[in-house]
């Protein structure tokens, strides 16, 4: 027996996809501006960076908004409550069709392991990258802005370790995308909204 | 930025203002162009008589114009001395050393055809003498005037042949005649010397040469002859026969603004000076005028030099000098363009065009090494030294040729080594190639003991490119600098995206990123097996 339950909201998967793309367009331009490969050349990608940087910004604060005034912050609340029985479930469990140790509700629609790395990524990756990169684009700003003592090569360095967290995040998040009860079940919940949970 | 990259709507308003600037400016324009002086010289009495030497002229130009010969005094144009405030030093061709033909003194009825005067032909120049200012030199408008090569100043009064043995006559200059068309200068009173410097046709600077006396819009978006058509002067401003501008003390930045009438120092050699230190104003006009305060405008929008198919010398080796071919004769060796690449009288060179420059961070501070400075004569001795630094906010990055050669020292004084080149006694160089007397000669004229005892050192010079400013859609691309090994890679003390970062941070990082990667794949491929068991 299975029943479906709506776990993401319209919004929310808008969110989701538009984010995925533009967080995707800006580790593509941003490791060329960082003189990693060339694709579109330095200038487009600097400007079309700088562009996917704006919309992502407006698309943030639209998120922490939602966020605030629907409670779903709370989803991110850490907790270490079968923690461990996920990293196993990873670890061993998955590969034997043992049963999922966590259960999917609409009020806890993240596993334990799931909320930890939403919040690093909410509270470390996202806050590095967007603080360093805007300073980043007002370099020229800065002394008129009292900040003369920063230094660009620190700055930059700091948001391309912030990149490369991301695109870490990114590649383990994607393949996590597929350890539903079947490989392609969550990728279906984050398009229409609802899981399937066994009961 | 390029054109290429402009919406189409933008591209349409954009025509449509230039044609409104064109359609109000045009008049003006042409207004300039066709300006006629209030005076038609070849009605003055005073020039209508046959003048037999050029002083005469000076003397006919001198009765109207009383205070012109006291101006020309005062200017660098008649010294050849210049006072650098910032150094301290003494600069001017008097007093400098560079890596052409090396030094003035001793050899001025050469270098001084040059000169804006006549006759100055040795030591015993009469600098405060009014009557030798060469008027001509700049306000000749018939192109008839040249100075004789070898004149000291003068034209040639006589018929006379150059260049030497060539069998060729250059007929004397009616003078009579320039007289009566004088007028202000145009590029080719400015282009007889500062296009033909080191000698010839852009050998110094790269950036000045015959072609800049009708560039097209691509080599000079300012002085295209269809388009702008700027004089020297609208960027030199005069006053007082005082031109602005100055290679000894260039500015490096320019905080200025705009210069209007009203302000005290109308100097307008600087392009911020019509531009604006954030002059951009079209799309990534933010990013750009960030970089406007980091480098120079000419950095980006003088991509290379010498375009306009005229080459520039970059490599002058005086060691060479002196080789005599089979018949024990001096012999020249020329490229498949032209260009000599072997003078026995001046040793090996290598001609450029369409060059590179180097980059170097510039607060408008050049120190000379000049007749008294020791030199480390075991690496490259610099002509000048280009000061500025990333720390400095005044420091712009800028570009410069920099020329390169081989030249005399003298061993034991451990100086650069000033030859007598030029002239028809038995110690000159280029008569008969003895070292030896031509050091003792040339540092003698600058009160230096040789020593006896010389080598050659290699030296560099470098030069401010400013001129050969591109139309904007040809100017640098951004990847030019922002690159790993482009053309900053020199440049120190600032972060340059695309070239820098920590290459220890890059190479953990994505290798971790692949070792997720690759566990994934290894997770997800052992699911696939363990499903597929059963």
């Amino acid at each position: 027996m299975s029943q479906r339950i709506y776990i993401f909201k319209r919004f929310e998967r808008f969110w989701h996809w538009s984010q995925a793309a533009l967080i995707l367009f800006m580790l593509v331009t941003g490791f060329e501006v960082h003189g990693s490969y060339s694709l579109f050349g330095f200038a487009a990608a600097a400007e079309y960076h700088t562009t996917a940087a704006w919309a992502l910004i407006t698309l943030w604060i639209f998120a922490i908004f939602w966020h605030f005034t629907t409670g779903e912050w709370r989803q991110y609340i850490p907790t270490l409550d079968k923690a461990l029985d996920m990293l196993r479930y990873y670890l061993s469990g998955i590969f034997t069709h043992a049963p999922h140790p966590f259960r999917q509700t609409q009020l806890r629609k993240h596993n334990p392991l799931q909320r930890l790395a939403y919040l690093l990524v909410k509270l470390i990756i996202n806050p590095l990258l967007w603080i360093s990169g805007l300073l980043y684009m007002f370099y020229g700003s800065w002394n008129d802005w009292g900040l003369g003592w920063l230094s660009l090569s620190w700055v930059a360095v700091l948001h391309t370790l912030g990149a490369f967290m991301m695109l870490i995040f990114l590649i383990a998040h994607v393949y996590l995308g597929t350890t539903g009860h079947t490989p392609g079940a969550h990728l279906k919940a984050m398009i229409t909204g609802w899981e399937e949970v066994e009961d | 930025m390029k054109a290429s990259r402009y919406a189409p709507a933008r591209l349409i308003l954009h025509c449509l203002l230039y044609a409104l600037l064109l359609g109000i400016m045009g008049p003006l324009w042409a207004a300039a162009e066709g300006q006629k002086s209030t005076a038609d010289h070849s009605k003055f009495k005073e020039l209508q008589q046959p003048f037999a030497t050029g002083p005469e002229v000076t003397k006919a130009c001198l009765g109207c114009h009383t205070e012109a010969a006291k101006q020309l005094h005062k200017t660098t144009h008649w010294t050849w001395a210049f006072r650098n405030e910032l150094t301290g030093q003494t600069l001017g061709k008097r007093n400098v050393i560079n890596n052409f033909c090396i030094a003035t003194a001793s050899n001025w009825p050469r270098c001084t055809s040059c000169h804006i005067g006549y006759g100055w032909k040795d030591d015993s120049f009469d600098l405060t003498s009014e009557t030798h200012v060469d008027c001509l030199a700049c306000h000749d408008t018939t192109g008839g005037y040249k100075k004789f090569p070898t004149g000291a100043g003068h034209p040639n009064y006589e018929p006379q042949e150059w260049p030497p043995k060539s069998g060729k006559m250059r007929q004397p200059p009616d003078l009579q005649k320039i007289a009566q068309a004088v007028g202000s200068p145009g590029r080719d009173n400015c282009g007889a010397c500062h296009f033909y410097g080191g000698g010839g046709d852009g050998v110094k600077h790269g950036h000045l040469d015959s072609s800049m006396a009708k560039p097209n819009k691509d080599l000079d978006v300012h002085m295209d002859k269809d388009g702008l058509n700027f004089s020297c002067q609208t960027c030199h401003t005069t006053g007082s026969h005082e031109v602005a501008g100055s290679r000894y003390a260039p500015k490096a930045s320019d905080d200025r603004g705009v210069v209007v009438p009203g302000q005290a120092d109308q100097n307008r050699a600087t392009c911020e000076s019509c531009h604006s230190p954030q002059p951009h104003k079209a799309e990534a006009a933010d990013r750009l005028n960030q970089h406007s305060k980091r480098l120079a405008c000419v950095t980006c929008h003088v991509p290379e030099y010498a375009r306009g198919g005229v080459k520039t010398k970059t490599w002058w080796d005086w060691s060479t000098a002196g080789k005599k071919n089979a018949e024990g004769k001096p012999f020249k060796i020329k490229d498949a363009d032209g260009y000599d690449t072997y003078d026995t009288q001046k040793g090996d060179f290598v001609w450029e065009e369409n060059v590179v420059p180097e980059y170097r961070w510039f607060d408008g501070e050049i120190q000379y090494t000049l007749i008294d400075d020791v030199i480390d004569p075991n690496g490259v001795v610099p002509i000048n030294r280009i000061k500025g630094s990333a720390d400095d906010p005044k420091s712009r990055i800028w570009p410069f040729k920099v020329m390169r050669g081989k030249q005399p020292y003298d061993k034991q004084h451990k100086i650069l080594a000033t030859p007598h080149l030029f002239g028809k006694d038995d110690d000159a160089y280029w008569k008969n190639f003895d070292w030896n007397n031509a050091l003792k000669a040339g540092l003698a004229s600058r009160d230096k003991t040789f020593s006896g005892e010389f080598g050659f050192v290699e030296t560099e010079y470098s030069w401010p490119i400013t001129h050969m400013v591109a139309p904007k859609e040809k100017a640098l691309d951004c990847a030019e600098c922002h690159s790993k090994s482009g053309r900053m890679a020199g440049i120190e003390g600032v972060y340059i995206p695309g070239r820098d970062g920590l290459p220890w941070l890059d190479k953990i990082a994505w290798t971790l990123a692949l070792l997720t990667l690759l566990a994934v794949l290894i997770h997800g491929a052992i699911r696939i097996f363990m499903s597929k068991r059963g």
